[in-house]
């Protein structure tokens, strides 16, 4: 583990990810979640499947940088990403997010790998080729996955709820080891799990127009 | 950065700011009510025979500055775009800019002619600021609704920004602000950078703020000129 880890899971690292809720904003308003120990279950649900599909996905990108042919491999993992990502609006905010990584990350680590990538490639993919161009391994980029799954998500239920900043910290901190044990076990292969109940969520908050989040 | 690839190799990861391709970034900012929008509409319809130009939204809530924009008439939909800024619009203006700039490019890849481009952004207060590797100049908009003392308080925005303007200048007998105090005060704090006193209600067409604005156009041409 570097300080690179670090700078990738910070979420003040200026890749468009304040703007996105995860589903958070829908579900507040769907009334499933409404107070921490809802905010927990919420980040759990995500975490074991969203949360598993890009934490296997960036350990995946991660891993073409070494690949015979980066172009083909990372185009093969996009194609992967969307086939399980059902809902096209989780769909377009991946590759948003994404395309914004590329930005700052290109930058920060510039290397021939990033011009592999599709453009506007699935964010998981772009978190592959931060950490392999930062020095990571792909189990740093899974980790960094599956904990981005909830930190954006908590931080939004913190806003939007006015939660008390500390309650939040402590469900995010609390849910570390299954962090952990999520990104350890997506990191070898390319998990499918899917929640109809995330995908519903992020369908109807795309077509509403009064909405502080993009996703 | 694996350890056979220095930096150095490639490109400079310390771009200097105001070096934007393509059109004319100009932001706007100002707390809530200031008159930004108002502002953007008059400068659209001022200048919109002049330049190729279009305009980013970053309300705090829903599209209701790009909606208005829309029902003025000022813009056709597709130089619109509005962003969500996740309930913290200085931040989208400031510390994580990556929704504005993608607003901002697909704005160019849809107009390649664009020639400027106005960044508004949500009402904030007094310490919202536009990164400079957002916009290339500034203007911040405050009113005299808000009282004469605005100009003293400072803030980054009314202390740096390439531009002030107090807006509803009308206003001032009605609240008791003084012209003369905010005009001495914002000397006073912002050295030799510009000042304009305005009423968007006197003045729709906004004419000094828009010749502000072709100033800026020069400037830069004169600037990325070969």
């Amino acid at each position: 583990m570097t300080a690179a880890l670090l700078t990738l899971a910070d979420s003040r690292l200026p890749a468009g990810g304040h703007t996105h809720s995860g589903g958070v904003e829908q579900a507040i308003a769907a009334g499933v979640l409404a107070d921490p120990g809802s905010l927990a279950v919420f980040l759990r649900r995500r975490l074991t499947t969203s949360g598993a599909v890009a934490a296997g996905l960036a350990a995946a990108a991660c891993r073409a940088v070494d690949d015979a042919d980066p172009v083909a491999a990372l185009g093969a993992l996009d194609a992967e990403a969307d086939a399980r990502t059902p809902s096209p609006a989780l769909r377009a905010a991946s590759r948003q997010q994404g395309r914004g990584l590329v930005r700052v990350g290109s930058r920060a680590w510039p290397h021939p790998a990033w011009a592999a990538l599709p453009t506007q490639p699935h964010h998981p993919l772009a978190l592959g080729i931060a950490a392999a161009t930062g020095g990571l391994t792909p189990r740093d980029a899974a980790h960094a996955a599956a904990y981005l799954s909830i930190s954006g998500p908590a931080t939004a239920a913190q806003r939007l709820l006015a939660m008390d900043p500390i309650t939040v910290a402590a469900v995010t901190a609390r849910l570390a080891p299954e962090v952990d044990e999520v990104a350890d076990a997506s990191a070898g292969a390319l998990p499918a799990a899917t929640d109809p109940l995330l995908d519903l969520l992020a369908e109807v908050h795309a077509a509403r127009a009064d909405r502080f989040f993009a996703s | 950065m694996p350890p056979d690839h220095r930096i150095d190799d490639y490109v400079d990861p310390y771009t200097p700011e105001h070096r934007h391709g393509g059109p004319l970034r100009v932001g706007l900012g100002g707390p809530v009510g200031s008159g930004k929008t108002a502002l953007a509409a008059a400068l659209c319809r001022t200048l919109g025979a002049e330049y190729d130009l279009a305009v980013v939204t970053n309300d705090i809530y829903t599209t209701e500055d790009a909606d208005f924009l829309r029902r003025n008439a000022v813009l056709p939909d597709d130089r619109i775009e509005a962003v969500q800024t996740g309930c913290c619009p200085h931040t989208a203006i400031r510390d994580d800019i990556t929704a504005n700039l993608d607003a901002v490019e697909l704005l160019e890849s849809r107009h390649p002619g664009l020639e400027l481009v106005f960044v508004e952004s949500g009402g904030d207060n007094l310490t919202a600021s536009f990164s400079y590797g957002l916009v290339d100049v500034q203007v911040f908009v405050v009113d005299v609704a808000g009282g004469d003392k605005v100009p003293r308080k400072g803030g980054p925005g009314v202390t740096a920004s390439d531009l002030l303007v107090v807006n509803k200048t009308d206003l001032a007998p009605l609240v008791g602000a003084d012209l003369g105090v905010m005009r001495r005060d914002s000397a006073a704090v912002r050295g030799d950078k510009p000042t304009l006193l305005i009423s968007l209600r006197e003045d729709p067409a906004a004419t000094e703020v828009a010749e502000w604005v072709r100033e800026q156009v020069r400037a830069r041409a004169l600037q990325t000129a070969p």
